[in-house]
């Protein structure tokens, strides 16, 4: 197989217009292999937008754009099979089993029976979930449900994953096992993106990129914009860019 | 107006949700509540609105039990519940109207309390509810649980979902509400809105794991230190828990937060870490903060 290109999406000149509302506004920026990529931005600034086009589900208005090397035009399938996807508000299946949602996810990327059955004996007793796998997903605790939610999203060992506002709710403990698992899953070569409002969980990124009104307002790592900005933590970076903003629109 | 709980339990079939929680709210405090989802927050502010009753325990607002003075409770109190509840089918102004009449005054007679939230969402008085977006609906919420002028202010999780710069904003607005001589219960899954609060309860799992004012949390049983690193601080994560006198380890964004189990290991593990040869590793005490004392508790 070929090695994948070292930027693993690289995005110039995104635009994505509805009408005559402008979701995407020239956004240029890079997501480098085995990362974590924080991706913020307040209610309604473009996130989910940008991230639906990068997931090969929309096309942009205009722009180059490649994910894990193909075009986001021409090759949505491929890009689809090489990436993974996870989000708080949906992602595994309440009236299936812990096993049957693992079989159904990995049997929908098109991996094989018995590789299938060894990796999901092997998760299972990672995640301590051996006893449980025969438990519908409804009667399970938030927090394993997360855990396990990403371990699907990277069962077919995707190039990327895209976590959208991963963990939101559950207890502190619980936050920082599943963070564990995310620099676990870059050092096995997996590139993180994650999506969030939550300015606590941008703290634990690699770099990242604030967007404001369809724009890309600031793209470096915590503590580069932390000391721009003379401030303690993300979120008072998050609130000074975001006010400046509104008072330029003034 | 206080808040009295006395031994609350409270079961969902044989679940139990609450466990024997106690604790009372000063008049005029803003008291947080907090913790993950599934703690029990939603059902302790139903019990103490009156809308759910205790197995055990008593919980008297202002004096009033809440099984028996449920008349007097709820005229003094303002609720605003965890899942959006307003009439989607009636406007803004519509709704805020129909709250003022249902507790015998107008919308006129309280402006002033509601003023400041409301003028924000007035553009779009005629519009229905339904059609909000997530944050004008939190305001006319807010506005609604307002309009009566209530003595307490039972807020469940109203911050949920909501973007940093608007959570901030509703921060500073309860301040200003609290001035009003408005006590005010709120309750939430983010740590870093409890510094915010007078003080805060902290539930897990049903029970009561402290109450605290922020500024205490200086007191925290071990010494706790933090590591920071160029390379990462994942990276010394496995290194220190099997440090020896390493009570946890766990990361809090780009550092590490490690608890020694005693005063005794301090000096030896500092020893050992000081060894590895990392020019950018930076190693030192530091205060804790609520999600080290809650983290910590949980253990």
């Amino acid at each position: 197989m070929n090695r994948p290109p070292e930027h693993i999406i690289e995005v110039r000149d995104l635009v994505k217009r509805f009408g005559s509302f402008v979701a995407n506004d020239h956004l240029t920026f890079s997501v480098f292999r085995g990362e974590i990529f924080g991706f913020l931005g307040a209610n309604g600034a473009g996130k989910t937008t940008a991230l639906r086009i990068l997931c090969g589900l929309s096309y942009p208005t205009s722009g180059e754009i490649m994910v894990a090397g193909h075009n986001v035009y021409r090759e949505r399938e491929s890009i689809k099979r090489k990436i993974g996807y996870m989000s708080q508000k949906f992602s595994l299946y309440e009236d299936l089993t812990v096993s049957e949602n693992i079989r159904l996810y990995a049997g929908i990327y098109g991996l094989g029976r018995k590789y299938i059955r060894e990796r999901e004996k092997q998760l299972l007793e990672q995640l301590n979930l051996s006893e449980i796998r025969d438990r519908l997903i409804r009667s399970i605790p938030l927090g394993w449900k997360q855990k396990l939610a990403f371990s699907i999203a990277i069962f077919h060992r995707p190039v990327i994953v895209f976590l959208d506002e991963p963990t939101g709710g559950v207890d502190p403990i619980t936050r920082r096992q599943f963070w564990e698992m995310i620099h676990q899953a870059t050092k096995e070569g997996i590139t993180v993106f994650v999506t969030t409002h939550y300015m606590d969980e941008a703290e634990y990124c690699s770099r990242v990129s604030i967007m404001a009104e369809g724009r890309i307002e600031a793209l470096e790592t915590p503590a580069a914009l932390k000391e721009k900005f003379e401030v303690s933590n993300m979120n008072e970076v998050f609130l000074k860019l975001a006010r400046r903003e509104k008072e330029q629109h003034r | 107006m206080s808040v009295i709980l006395s031994d609350i339990s409270k079961s969902y079939d044989r679940v139990s949700a609450l466990d024997r929680i106690s604790f009372s709210a000063e008049s005029g405090e803003l008291f947080g509540v907090i913790g993950p989802d599934g703690a029990g927050k939603s059902t302790l502010f139903r019990i103490i609105a009156s809308l759910l009753v205790p197995d055990k325990g008593t919980c008297r607002v202002s004096g009033y039990d809440v099984v028996t003075g449920y008349r007097e409770i709820r005229r003094m109190i303002g609720y605003m519940p965890g899942r959006f509840s307003l009439y989607m089918d009636l406007t803004v102004e519509e709704n805020l109207a129909f709250y003022a009449r249902v507790f015998g005054t107008t919308i006129r007679a309280n402006f002033d309390l509601v003023r400041e939230v409301y003028s924000q969402i007035e553009p779009f008085r005629k519009r229905l509810a339904g059609k909000l977006s997530g944050g004008m609906k939190q305001k006319l919420e807010l506005s609604c649980a307002l309009i009566h002028r209530p003595r307490l202010l039972i807020l469940d999780e109203p911050t949920t979902g909501v973007d940093a710069v608007s959570r901030r904003e509703f921060w500073e607005l309860l301040g200003r509400i609290r001035r009003e001589g408005i006590t005010i219960l709120v309750s939430t899954p983010y740590m870093d809105e409890a510094v915010l609060c007078d003080r805060v309860a902290m539930i897990h799992r049903g029970n009561l794991l402290d109450i605290t004012a922020p500024e205490e949390l200086k007191e925290y049983n071990y010494p706790l230190y933090s590591l920071r690193s160029k390379r990462g601080a994942y990276a010394y994560l496995d290194k220190i828990r099997n440090l020896e006198g390493c009570r946890s380890a766990w990361l809090f964004g780009d550092e590490l937060h490690v608890t020694i189990s005693s005063t005794d290991e301090v000096e030896g593990i500092c020893r050992e870490v000081s060894r590895w040869a990392d020019a950018s590793l930076v190693w030192k005490p530091i205060p804790a903060g609520i999600e080290d004392r809650f983290i910590e508790l949980m253990q």
